[in-house]
């Protein structure tokens, strides 16, 4: 099985015959090739044309991070799986402003039930989140009436917003966490989240790359607003079940705590230990499968955001509605 | 490829033609290139003649078709007949069709019968409509789909 690589160690990454090799003043490191399905770059790592040729014809993505622990940018092999029919309906979905409305609530519809299945699972007698469940189904019900994408991300923001508030409650750590923040994360769960986030959204990224859809055509975001868009729509999805869940369980086995985080020029960061730990817990997560209704065989995590590519595409080339996952245990 | 695949399943046809394949990942597929290009290789092999790809012409008289098994025998075996037919049209008639199974140590031979013709023809014809139709053919839910590099696509 292909798997992800990372990289923490500054280095040179090379091509040496087949393989792929990882060196610094101290160590060389073999990597064999074919078991690789993406790279993420957490150190300072030098590169040639050899290598990222190597790369390419290898069907592997890398991921950047920076000094401070942000994503900061993929590397996107030229797709090899190319379907001109695929994209010229990907973008014509795109452009037809219901088709893309009906895409971007599905996107919505299934993560705020993601969303409310998580508050379902922590509502019991000592944390009572009957009101908050109930406020996301109100707020949930009007998505089928909606007319715009910004009315959708405004109910899609609401919904955060009373997600959010929540976790004080059933998280049995003193997290002091009121509202989530981007750039940069003042508080650390923020910065948590954000770099939960990022691995969800590179994660997706490589998983479009072995489909026929083109990563910057997208119906929830706008293509704009990142250069991979689709993998944000995409992501919302699988942020509650696989993200989410992460943080809760890291937080509440206190594998990650206020401890693991370093301030630096105004900045929360992750120590690299903490990353490793996340790192560790997040690849277990992508290989824990479970038994697929329609499919009849046990999937990985990493295999569902493969078949939302799958069912997306049979949406576009007008085979079959998209439904978006919504988590069934 | 499409004569093999309309025999198999008019749905992989209407996949492939329309350029969405995932074979790069199938290990079946991957395993069954590896047969051809190791079993053979100093032979000529891979003529292309009218976008066909033959594996290779033995003293010119000869096409042979390198296949991992057998259990797609029929398809396997109108591939084969689907070569035969265009060289025919090139007038070339006289060239005998081997089917090889290098794994099984079997070798067929396999000609142009007296109706084959016809039924290629109609085959053809089939194919483009096939191909040129908008909508894709339905999943056949045939045992052969859980060995499909297609199984997760069509079945989710
Ligand atoms: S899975 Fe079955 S229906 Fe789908 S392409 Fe393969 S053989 Fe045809």
């Amino acid at each position: 099985m292909k798997r992800s690589y990372y990289l923490f160690s500054n280095g040179e990454l090379k091509r040496r015959d087949n393989s792929l090799i990882i060196k610094n003043d101290k160590t060389s490191k073999y990597i064999p090739v074919e078991d690789v399905n993406q790279i993420y770059v957490f150190g300072e790592i030098s590169f040639n044309s050899k290598l990222t040729n190597f790369l390419f014809q290898n069907n592997i993505t890398v991921h950047f991070f920076n000094y401070y622990g942000y994503y900061s940018g993929s590397f996107y092999p030229r797709e090899s799986l190319l379907s001109g029919d695929v994209h010229l309906k990907q973008a014509v979905s795109h452009l037809n402003f219901q088709k893309r409305l009906l895409i971007a609530k599905e996107f919505i519809d299934s993560a705020s039930f993601n969303i409310s299945r998580n508050l379902k699972y922590y509502n019991r007698k000592e944390v009572n989140l009957e009101t908050q469940i109930k406020d996301i189904e109100l707020l949930r019900n009007k998505l089928n009436k909606v007319n715009s994408i910004e009315e959708l991300m405004g109910i899609e923001g609401n919904i955060r917003k009373i997600y959010y508030s929540t976790w004080n409650f059933f998280i049995n750590q003193n997290i002091n966490f009121h509202k989530r923040e981007k750039h940069p994360p003042k508080n650390w769960i923020n910065s948590l989240i954000s770099f939960i986030n990022s691995l969800i959204y590179t994660t997706t990224l490589t998983e479009i790359y072995h489909t026929h859809l083109d990563p910057t055509i997208s119906f929830l975001h706008s293509p704009s607003e990142r250069r991979f868009s689709l993998s944000l729509d995409i992501s919302e999805i699988f942020k509650p079940i696989i993200g989410d869940r992460l943080i809760f369980s890291l937080l509440n086995k206190n594998m990650i705590t206020h401890e693991s985080f370093i301030e630096e020029f105004n900045h929360i960061i992750l120590k690299d230990s903490s990353k490793k730990i996340i790192l560790k817990e997040f690849d277990e997560r992508l290989k824990q499968t479970i038994k697929h209704k329609k499919l009849n065989k046990k999937v990985s995590y990493r295999k569902l955001i493969r078949l939302e590519c799958y069912k997306l595409e049979k949406h576009i080339i007008e085979e079959k509605k998209y439904e978006g996952f919504k988590i069934w245990w | 490829m499409h004569i093999y695949y309309f025999n198999i399943c008019k749905r992989k046809l209407w996949l492939f033609s329309h350029n969405l394949n995932f074979e790069d990942e199938n290990i079946d597929v991957k395993i069954g290139k590896v047969i051809e290009e190791e079993s053979y290789s100093s032979q000529k092999k891979n003529y292309m003649i009218d976008n066909i790809n033959i594996d290779y012409i033995k003293k010119n008289k000869t096409i042979h078709e390198i296949k991992k098994s057998n259990s797609f025998e029929e398809a396997n075996i109108m591939q084969i007949k689907y070569y035969l037919y265009i060289l025919k049209e090139y007038g070339l008639d006289d060239i005998k069709g081997i089917l090889e199974y290098p794994k099984l140590y079997i070798r067929k031979e396999v000609h142009l019968d007296k109706n084959d013709d016809i039924i290629i023809e109609k085959q053809i014809d089939e194919i483009y409509k096939i191909i040129n139709d908008k909508k894709i053919p339905n999943v056949i839910d045939n045992k052969i789909c859980k060995k499909c590099a297609y199984y997760e696509y069509c079945y989710v």
